[in-house]
Order: structure tokens, then C-alpha cells, then sequence
């Protein structure tokens, strides 16, 4: 397969491109969601303990 | 011989196992889904009827049967924690409610813009198509159940109920193109026998079906961890962990 080719997908470029560009899109979304979420619940945690820490002195 | 089943339930050593795996999990998962793609797009023939537009089943197959798989995972995990009354349970079945229903998105739009060269439409009330449209919803409903309640033991009980009730969704979903006329193609590679695909073809799908699988227990992992500091944060591990 020529690279022209190769991008023009057979004449379907428009419908198989956009399917590829979404699902790295969601894959991408979801490995920083998750690292995000992971991140705030840490930060969170942190806190509680400062604050239980203080509380206590 | 149940010792492994109960040390599941223990918060510190889930977190322990989730972020031990997580690394190892995305690795795997992201050389599986470089040749799944390398291969599917660059060197798999083209479909005698289809044409290159067939190429849409390395995300669209994937995303589907994840959006199965991770519904299943939430339904199941939130009996055992109704059942046996395990925090970690229910933990595990919040992760995977946001991973699954932005796979089942994937899986509706991927299907919609295959649909429309094959079919003349984006989208047709078919069978396969509404079960799919309502799983979204269901996870639509499990996330915002579980947010509606101030006391989160409330909240997974409710959401954990309404997953296992629509778990009933995914034998519809997956015998629907047997059990109705359906626009939607017939099973490929989960045929007894032989699959109807090319082993040049298949391959490559195989491997974007364990990548996807791989990636999602990664970010499973990730979004477990996150779930079990939310709700352990007073505990005295979570100190010793975070000080560590």
C-alpha cells in the first residue's frame, strides 16, 4: 500500500480516520482522568491528615 | 483456599496490588494496541465487500466488547459487595463505571460513522443499536445514583442494585443480532468454530481485544487507587502510606 493510499483508506478516509483520532482521544481521556482522580484523592488525604494532626496538637 | 478472596478485602492491600500492577498493565496494553494498529490500518487487506472501511472493527470491536465487559465487572462487583458487605467491592465497581461508559461512546460513534458508508445511515433504531444506546444510559444512571446520595455507603448500595437489574442488558446487547433482524452484522470472532475473518485480519483484532482488555485494568488500577484513598483517607495505612 502507497502511503497516499494509505491515508485515503480506499476512499473511506472520512469515516476510518475520525474513528481512529476518537478512540485515542478516549484512551488519552480516560489515562488522565484516572491519574487526575488519583492525584486528588491523594491530596485530599494529605489534608485530612494535617488537619487530624493539628487537631490533635 | 479463600484466603486470597478476603485479602481482597482489605483496603491496604488493594492499593498495594492496584498500583503494583498498573505500570506493568499499561505497558503490555500499549505495545498490544501499537501492533493491533499498525497492523490492522497498515497491513491487513482490505475486506472483499468493504472495502478499507472495515478497518473501523480494530476500535469499534474493542470499545463494544469493553463496554460488555466493564458493566459486567461494575454489576458483579456490586453483588459481592451487597453480598458480602465488601467496601472494596463497591470501590471497584465506582472505578469502572466511568471507564465503561466512555467506551461504550466510543463504541456508539465508531459504529455510527462505520454504519453510515455500509448502511446509507448513521443510525437506525436496530436491536443492537438501542441495547447499546440504553447500556450508556445505564451508566449514566450508576454514576449519578451513586453522586445523589451524602452517605456513600447509600450510594453504592442504590447504584450496586441498579447495576445488577441491568446487567440483564448485556445478553440482549450480545444475542440481539441473534434473536431479531438486525442491520448490525452477526459475531465474527466469538463464532464456535472457525471465526469468519482471515487470520491476517484477525490477528491484529486479537491484539487490539487484549490491549484494550490490558488498558483497561490499568486505568481500572489507577481509578481504584483513587477511590480506596477517598474512602480511607482517615485510616492510620493511608498515613504510613503517604508518608512513605
Amino acid at each position: 500500500m502507497s502511503v497516499g493510499g494509505f491515508w485515503a483508506m480506499g476512499g473511506y478516509a472520512r469515516f476510518v480516520w475520525p474513528c481512529i483520532a476518537l478512540a485515542i482521544v478516549i484512551l488519552i481521556w480516560n489515562l488522565w482522568s484516572a491519574r487526575r482522580y488519583h492525584a486528588q484523592a491523594l491530596k485530599r488525604a494529605e489534608r485530612a491528615i494535617l488537619m487530624a494532626g493539628s487537631k490533635a496538637s | 483456599m479463600w484466603t486470597w478472596f478476603y485479602r481482597l478485602a482489605s483496603p491496604p492491600y488493594v492499593y498495594r496490588v492496584a498500583s503494583a500492577f498498573t505500570p506493568w498493565l499499561l505497558l503490555t496494553a500499549g505495545i498490544a494496541i501499537a501492533y493491533g494498529l499498525i497492523d490492522g490500518l497498515a497491513f491487513a487487506p482490505p475486506d472483499y465487500q468493504q472495502g478499507d472501511a472495515f478497518r473501523i472493527v480494530y476500535v469499534h470491536a474493542p470499545a463494544a466488547w469493553l463496554s460488555l465487559f466493564a458493566y459486567t465487572t461494575m454489576a458483579v462487583s456490586g453483588a459481592i459487595g451487597l453480598i458480602w458487605r465488601i467496601k472494596m467491592a463497591h470501590a471497584l465497581s465506582a472505578a469502572a463505571a466511568p471507564i465503561g461508559a466512555s467506551f461504550t461512546i466510543l463504541a456508539l460513534v465508531t459504529g455510527s460513522l462505520w454504519g453510515r458508508p455500509m448502511w446509507g445511515t448513521y443510525w437506525a433504531w436496530d436491536p443492537r443499536l438501542t441495547s447499546e444506546l440504553i447500556l450508556l444510559f445505564l451508566y449514566f444512571g450508576v454514576m449519578s445514583l451513586r453522586a445523589a446520595f451524602e452517605d456513600p455507603a447509600r450510594g453504592d448500595r442504590a447504584a450496586a442494585l441498579l447495576a445488577i437489574v441491568g446487567v440483564v442488558n448485556v445478553p440482549i446487547i450480545h444475542f440481539s443480532v441473534q434473536w431479531w433482524n438486525s442491520l448490525h452484522q452477526g459475531a465474527t470472532v466469538a463464532k464456535f468454530g472457525k471465526p469468519a475473518m482471515d487470520a491476517s485480519m484477525l490477528w491484529p483484532l486479537l491484539a487490539m481485544l487484549l490491549g484494550f482488555m490490558l488498558f483497561f485494568g490499568a486505568v481500572l488500577c489507577m481509578r481504584l487507587q483513587g477511590e480506596v484513598l477517598n474512602r480511607e483517607r482517615q485510616a492510620s495505612w493511608v498515613r504510613e502510606a503517604i508518608k512513605a
